[in-house]
């Protein structure tokens, strides 16, 4: 009843307008803190982020062709380290279906593939230096895979057996290297990138030239760590690049639910950092991308965002069947945009490759990587006594007694648990 | 202005008892040695935590000071001086972040530098509860000892203040105790929050160093100038007794403290006060000792009832010394509800809380 009176007293119609007269020249001199050098304007202005056109994505490799035509110069590999880079892809993509299949039938908990983004990460791997310290999510085996760690010792780590360095405690995927400068992966979504920023100020301070990486995906580009790192590498001046995989889905969450910018990029200019938007299924774009980004960060101290574009062809994991959201003929669409073949044409062109190559050298690899499976598969599980260590730097005496309740449990119960350990 | 000649600043009856609300709820009991480890001077426990964070920074080059606004000084003036000292790079300010300052600690930890991070609050921390949770406390066990934060220490102002209310009061230690891996502190004193923030720097795991806020000024020692470190992991006997147990950590040991002296001045009780000094992993050998001893015990922190860290502490009571005990083990603590403002005085397990627990549990 009151609102109705109210809008009987004062309708809207009959509101008086009045027209103030702004001055043109907007000479007024004041330094807001933070911001640079910007005026006064006397244009009421809504800003719409459909302003501004979409990012182009850099690319050096056409589909079913050799190259694009630049007009800037292209970094190219020597042939030892391209035909290392092919290799690299073709072997990644092997173990991943011999593990992805062991996991169907039940040989190992849990599996992620890597199909579809086998450039991205080799290509970026390669435009890095060996001690360039690595953050990863969980979709970067290829990247490991190139700095040397082994068939054998992946598959130790999905085993969890004696040989796992990470001692058989967590799931499968979670790979680390000390040697190889790539931090231990977590399962916790986007709490590596904060932490990259961290290492790369520490590098900063200590003037090493070295930077960190931290590769994540474009859904964990939502979560509050990604804001946070942002924010804090580009305010504290750091050595980082930052390496976004929009694979265009999170699990089932296509991108456009995600997020309503222009992917990441778009974050860049908000946060002050520098950025590259890049074909992710390109292995030279990406390498050129990253390599530029390394130079670029260590001679400016300053971080960079590469958002590599491409598509998560594979399921999410073996828990997940992406038909159910997901129609297959997008699947087929992006199996033509695949990375690996597209690599081949180039090298194929190049004499670097054949057809030939590919049976003899997909053969061996198919047949070495069984054999190792089947020593990983083998080999016994840690010692139980292992649950314990390393929850700090040495045991404390609750951690002791907890230790000696189970080993007298055992005596007795033995019996009742697994025996390969 | 002279605030006692202006008629309407003159104090009232009324307004006396209003700052009585105001002024804080436990009688400071200095330490009482210090001398053990050199030349010592008079100093608050703010200065004596500047003075331990200037030795490390001093002698360690890879070490930083960051978090929200330390770089002039600190809100609580802990790192006060320190700026100008060792230079922007090392003593700076960060981005109003708590998830990305424990974050970027534990990066920084994880490629070899000292990080000593600071909440403003404690009260603020839970942004940063899965780095803590799920990332620091978690580092080397899921790495296989590969990969470490153990040069991480958080630095945070913790418990009441007075009139704190909900967000400038809390004592969230038990939150973090459930998480292996992490080692929580909480000093009592000028003297020992120097010597246990050097341990904490320095311990070879991530550090949580609960500073009670209202001890900041309050709290004045003879505090060793020297470097010095006091042990983590083990508790403090403070006051020996025989006919009950008195547990607690932070301001609350000052509580305990005068309930033992007035316990045994006016009902000839004799009380055993212990100091927890490390909430996790904490020093049960020298509680269950205490208790077998005395047959009773009584736990008193200020955080809530229901979860707190009095509940671990009195059912390993309960395991260890069951033929021992004389009465049940009582908890005195903040009740079940946030932390409030204007009944901060009804809310805190003062004194008299306590000294009615020891009564009951003396005459069970």
């Amino acid at each position: 009843m009151i609102l109705n009176n109210l809008m009987i007293k004062c309708p809207f119609k009959n509101i008086f307008v009045k027209y103030y007269c702004v001055r043109k020249n907007n000479i007024d001199k004041i330094n807001y803190i933070g911001l640079k050098n910007t005026i006064y304007s006397n244009i009421l202005n809504i800003v719409e982020p459909s302003s501004t056109k979409s990012r182009p994505i850099f690319r050096v490799l056409q589909t079913f062709e050799e190259c694009v035509e630049t007009d800037q110069p292209i970094m190219v590999p020597n042939n030892e380290e391209l035909i290392k880079m092919y290799k690299t892809m073709v072997l990644l993509s092997i173990m991943d279906k011999i593990l992805y299949e062991s996991q169907r039938q039940g040989r190992i908990s849990f599996y992620m593939t890597n199909e579809g983004e086998e450039a991205l990460q080799i290509g970026s791997v390669a435009g890095l230096k060996s001690d360039d310290l690595i953050y990863g999510q969980y979709r970067e085996t290829g990247v490991l895979l190139y700095r040397g760690f082994t068939p054998e010792q992946f598959m130790d780590q999905c085993f969890g057996n004696i040989n796992d360095k990470g001692r058989g405690r967590q799931m499968p995927v979670h790979y680390g290297s000390k040697d190889l400068n790539f931090v231990t992966l977590s399962s916790p979504l986007a709490t590596q990138i904060p932490q990259a920023v961290g290492s790369a100020y520490s590098f900063k301070m200590l003037k090493k030239l070295r930077c960190a990486v931290v590769y994540f995906g474009e859904g964990a580009a939502s979560e509050g760590d990604t804001h946070a790192a942002f924010n804090f590498a580009a305010t504290l001046d750091c050595p980082i690049i930052f390496i976004c995989r929009n694979n265009g889905y999170a699990i089932s969450t296509p991108a456009n639910e995600q997020y309503c910018g222009d992917g990441i990029v778009s974050h860049g200019s908000g946060y002050g950092i520098a950025t590259i938007r890049v074909d992710g299924n390109d292995i030279l774009a990406m390498y050129n991308a990253v390599m530029k980004s390394r130079e670029y960060v260590l001679n400016n101290m300053k971080p960079i965002i590469i958002e590599a574009m491409t598509y998560r062809r594979g399921h999410h994991s073996t828990s997940d069947d992406s038909t159910a959201y997901r129609p297959k003929e997008e699947i087929e669409m992006w199996a033509k945009n695949n990375p690996i073949t597209k690599f081949k044409l180039f090298l194929n062109k190049r004499k670097l490759w054949n057809d030939q190559d590919d049976i003899q050298y997909e053969n061996i690899v198919r047949k070495e990587l069984l054999e190792t499976f089947t020593i990983s598969s083998k080999k016994k599980k840690p010692d139980w006594r292992h649950m314990f260590s390393d929850v700090y730097n040495n045991q404390p005496v609750h951690l002791l007694e907890q230790m000696k309740s189970l080993e007298e449990h055992l005596k007795e119960n033995s019996q009742h648990y697994p025996k390969d350990f | 202005m002279n605030f006692a000649n202006n008629k309407v600043f003159s104090l009232s009856k009324k307004l006396c008892s209003c700052l009585y609300r105001y002024s804080s709820h436990f009688v400071y009991h200095p330490e009482k040695n210090g001398n053990e480890f050199g030349k010592v001077t008079e100093q608050n426990m703010y200065q004596a935590i500047n003075s331990a964070i200037d030795i490390v920074l001093s002698k360690d080059p890879n070490s930083v000071v960051f978090g929200e606004d330390v770089g002039f000084g600190g809100v609580f003036r802990c790192t006060n001086g320190l700026r100008e000292r060792y230079g922007k790079e090392r003593v700076f300010n960060t981005p109003l972040c708590e998830q990305g300052i424990v974050g970027f600690g534990i990066g920084l930890a994880v490629a070899g530098t000292t990080a000593i991070a600071e909440i403003q609050f404690a009260d603020y921390m839970y942004p940063a509860f899965d780095q803590l949770v799920n990332e620091a406390a978690k580092y080397r066990y899921r790495s296989g000892n590969l990969f470490d934060c153990g040069k991480l220490t958080i630095r945070t102002p913790c418990s009441a203040v007075g009139h704190g209310a909900l967000y400038h009061s809390q004592s969230p230690e038990s939150f973090y105790a459930h998480a292996p891996g992490l080692k929580i502190v909480m000093p009592r004193s000028a003297m020992k929050s120097k010597g246990l923030l050097l341990s904490c720097i320095r311990d070879p795991n991530p550090c949580i160093f609960f500073e009670p806020k209202i001890m900041y000024r309050i709290a004045v020692d003879n505090v060793p100038e020297n470097d010095y470190e006091l042990p983590l992991e083990k508790a403090d006997v403070l006051v020996e007794g025989k006919d009950v147990t008195l547990i607690g950590w932070g301001t609350q040991v000052h509580v305990l403290l005068e309930v033992a002296e007035i316990a045994l001045e006016k009902f000839s009780i004799s009380c055993e006060v212990i100091d927890l000094v490390t909430i996790l992993p904490w020093d049960k050998h020298t509680i269950v000792n205490s208790v077998k001893k005395t047959g009773r015990a009584i736990v008193s922190h200020e955080a809530p009832l229901t979860g707190g860290f009095g509940a671990e502490i009195a059912a390993s009571i309960q395991e260890e010394c069951f033929l021992h005990l004389e009465s049940p083990i009582r908890r005195v603590t903040g009740y079940d509800t946030p932390f409030p403002h204007v009944y901060e005085p009804f809310y805190l397990p003062n004194k008299w809380k306590c000294l009615q627990a020891v009564k009951e549990v003396v005459n069970y």
